[in-house]
């Protein structure tokens, strides 16, 4: 916490005010570059609060992607890498196997991990790597400028899908976290969303598990965040929400989808092989 | 294990000079001619003696950033390929060497271009010492020419990888890789304890503990007059190897009045075509790279003044040539000799070349 703010707050305190929140210290004082609205800054701060709640801040190494979070590590106080664009995984597996005792996580956003890094994404889920993987998916390219991602819905808009989507010039959208769902490597496999505050305390809650299943070393865990990208979809942040909540969470149901090694219950296993879904945006 | 002399092939010295060199981790990608690397780690269980972790990847494009995130926590991190396979490891290198991640990469070479052959060559020069990825890094390179090289250049690699805090490359080829011969090993180097990774890593990522800054690898700054002076320091960095790490070996240079150029499995022809030479009277001497990252611009230069003709040996088109050339300003008569596709040229058939494109 900068020197301004310690004082405000030592100020407040003196005042009589009740400190009922306070901002972690696992997050750095830098100021995150990120669009006012967008999903990655509360994404940043409830792992940056595990971490914290977990006691951990000296054991955790991070990844960052090449994408929107490309410098995570600028805002995570903990050691960080900085990966080729699709890499974190294999990264990550690195790290863990040369230094068991770390707790390594990587942050990924949908075309770092499901498109030039699916490779990585499903060896090392494939390996059970006793890492943490957090995939934020907003279905789009943000930092390049909103062109079309694995996860862009069918006839979703894009600066390269300028018409929308369509199938039969780019196939479907991927779903990976249900993709990873049905390897044995994985042990916990998750969809959250950080669009309200319910949503925000489950993500948080999923992260936690997340982070404390790597000391069951069992396997991967995966917790896919669905984000808006209000710029990226020219909107306002208010009403991409709403436009996540209508369109993306169709296609990309929240909630367990495995949870210690199982398929979570009522889960219908066809879900996650034949029953793909092709919401067309209208 | 202590100084023994032992008999095997140049793909399983490299392996056990890993494992004896106090090497924390290898991961890589089965490819011809080198695949006797992993095969010999497996095999040796290293994970069982000193803690070396070994691990197959999905594939090299993986591998190399395996060893990204491996040797950014301070750790003696190795892959190894073939040709092939050190294309798609050019991205890794160039984040390695922008991140300044010191790490060891063996290139066993095989005749390209594209799937090529599986058999020897020395066609991947220019990727080697001129960027093989994007962006002005270089990689301090080593060409062993023995069994021995392949295994105390290993030992070598670690000593210059953390000194200057940049990738090193061993360059060898099918022929040094798949060929048996004796070598001594050393006395085995233990594995870095945690205190010691931290007294010559202090940068790594390990976990940062409560008196110390984060610490950050990375290859990415945005502010261009950052990345200048980030630039700056890396050129500083590759001229003090120039200054202090070159590397060659000079025979029968004194009285030559004609030199061979070589490294690798070229200069082990040459040696012989030096010989065969002398038998007939003529004063050869053969100049070995050792280095070709920093190359020996200044000793070949000042061998050059005294002779009348240099012949560039290489299982390639002409690539080292370029250097020879640039070292002696153009300053004697100098061709290029040599086979490739994986054709490795004969004693003789150096002699004629010397014979015919420079005496004659």
């Amino acid at each position: 916490m900068n020197k301004d703010n310690e004082a405000r707050r030592q100020e407040l305190l003196k005042e009589g005010y009740e400190e009922v929140y306070t901002r972690t210290k696992v997050l750095t004082d830098a100021v995150m570059h990120y669009c006012p609205g967008c999903g990655h800054g509360t994404t940043h701060r409830i792992i940056a609060e595990v971490i914290d709640e977990m006691g951990i801040q000296d054991q955790v190494v991070g990844v960052s992607p090449v994408g929107c979070s490309v410098l995570a590590y600028n805002y995570f106080d903990v050691d960080f890498q900085e990966a080729a664009h699709g890499r974190a995984p294999a990264l990550a597996t690195a790290i863990k196997r040369l230094n068991p005792d770390t707790f390594v996580f990587t942050y990924q956003g949908d075309g770092d991990l499901a498109a030039i890094g699916t490779a990585e994404t499903i060896h090392a889920a494939n390996r059970g790597e006793n890492i943490t993987m957090i995939f934020v998916n907003n279905g789009i390219y943000g930092m390049t400028g909103g062109q079309m991602a694995p996860t862009t819905l069918v006839g979703m808009k894009s600066a390269t899908t300028p018409y929308g989507r369509r199938v039969e010039l780019n196939g479907y959208p991927l779903r990976m976290t249900e993709l990873l769902s049905t390897l044995p490597g994985t042990y916990y496999v998750t969809r959250q969303s950080v669009q309200n505050p319910a949503a925000v305390r489950k993500a948080k809650a999923a992260i936690r598990k997340a982070f404390e299943n790597q000391k069951l070393k069992k396997g991967l865990s995966f917790v896919e965040i669905l984000s808006n990208c209000n710029s990226g979809w020219k909107m306002t942040p208010v009403a991409a929400n709403k436009w996540m909540e209508d369109n993306m969470m169709p296609n990309y149901p929240i909630g367990d989808i495995k949870v210690d090694g199982k398929i979570a219950e009522g889960i219908d296993a066809n879900r996650l092989v034949l029953d793909h879904p092709l919401t067309v945006m209208q | 294990m202590a100084r023994e002399l032992k008999l095997m092939k140049g793909n399983e010295a490299i392996a056990r000079a890993m494992i004896a060199s106090g090497t924390d981790g290898y991961f890589g990608y089965p490819i011809t001619p080198q695949s006797e690397v992993m095969e010999t780690l497996m095999a040796e269980k290293p994970w069982e003696t000193t803690g070396m972790v070994v691990l197959q990847a999905e594939s090299e494009v993986a591998s190399i950033n395996m060893v990204y995130g491996g040797a950014a926590t301070g750790k003696k991190v190795a892959t190894s390929s073939s040709s092939p396979g050190i294309s798609l490891m050019q991205e890794g290198l160039t984040y390695l060497a922008g991140a300044e991640i010191p790490c060891l990469v063996v290139n066993v070479m095989r005749g390209g271009p594209g799937l090529g052959t599986i058999q020897p060559s020395q066609s991947d020069y220019f990727q080697s010492v001129k960027g093989g990825g994007h962006g002005d890094y270089q990689l301090y390179t080593l060409a062993p020419a023995s069994v021995q090289e392949m295994y105390d250049f290993v030992f070598d690699a670690w000593d210059i990888a953390f000194k200057y805090r940049n990738p090193v490359l061993i360059l060898s080829d099918g022929a040094i890789g798949q060929c048996m011969e004796k070598l001594y090993t050393r006395d085995n180097v233990a594995r870095w304890t945690e205190e010691e990774r931290r007294a010559n890593a202090p940068w790594g990522t390990w976990g940062k503990p409560a008196t110390r800054p984060h610490n950050i690898i990375t290859s990415l700054e945005l502010d261009s007059a950052r990345q200048e002076v980030f630039n700056l320091k890396l050129q500083k960095k590759y001229d003090e190897m120039k200054e202090k790490e070159v590397r060659y070996e000079a025979l029968n240079c004194e009285d030559a009045d004609y030199i061979i150029v070589a490294y690798g499995s070229s200069s082990r022809i040459a040696m012989k075509a030096m010989q065969m030479a002398r038998e007939k009277g003529i004063k050869v001497g053969l100049f070995r790279l050792i280095t070709l990252f920093p190359f020996p611009t200044k000793q070949l230069a000042d061998i050059a003044k005294k002779v009348k003709g240099i012949l560039c040996v290489e299982m390639s088109a002409g690539q080292m040539i370029e250097d020879v050339k640039l070292a002696t300003q153009c300053g004697v008569k100098t061709e290029h000799f040599g086979r490739f596709g994986g054709i490795i040229p004969t004693p003789g058939e150096v002699l004629e070349a010397l014979e015919n494109k420079i005496i004659k």
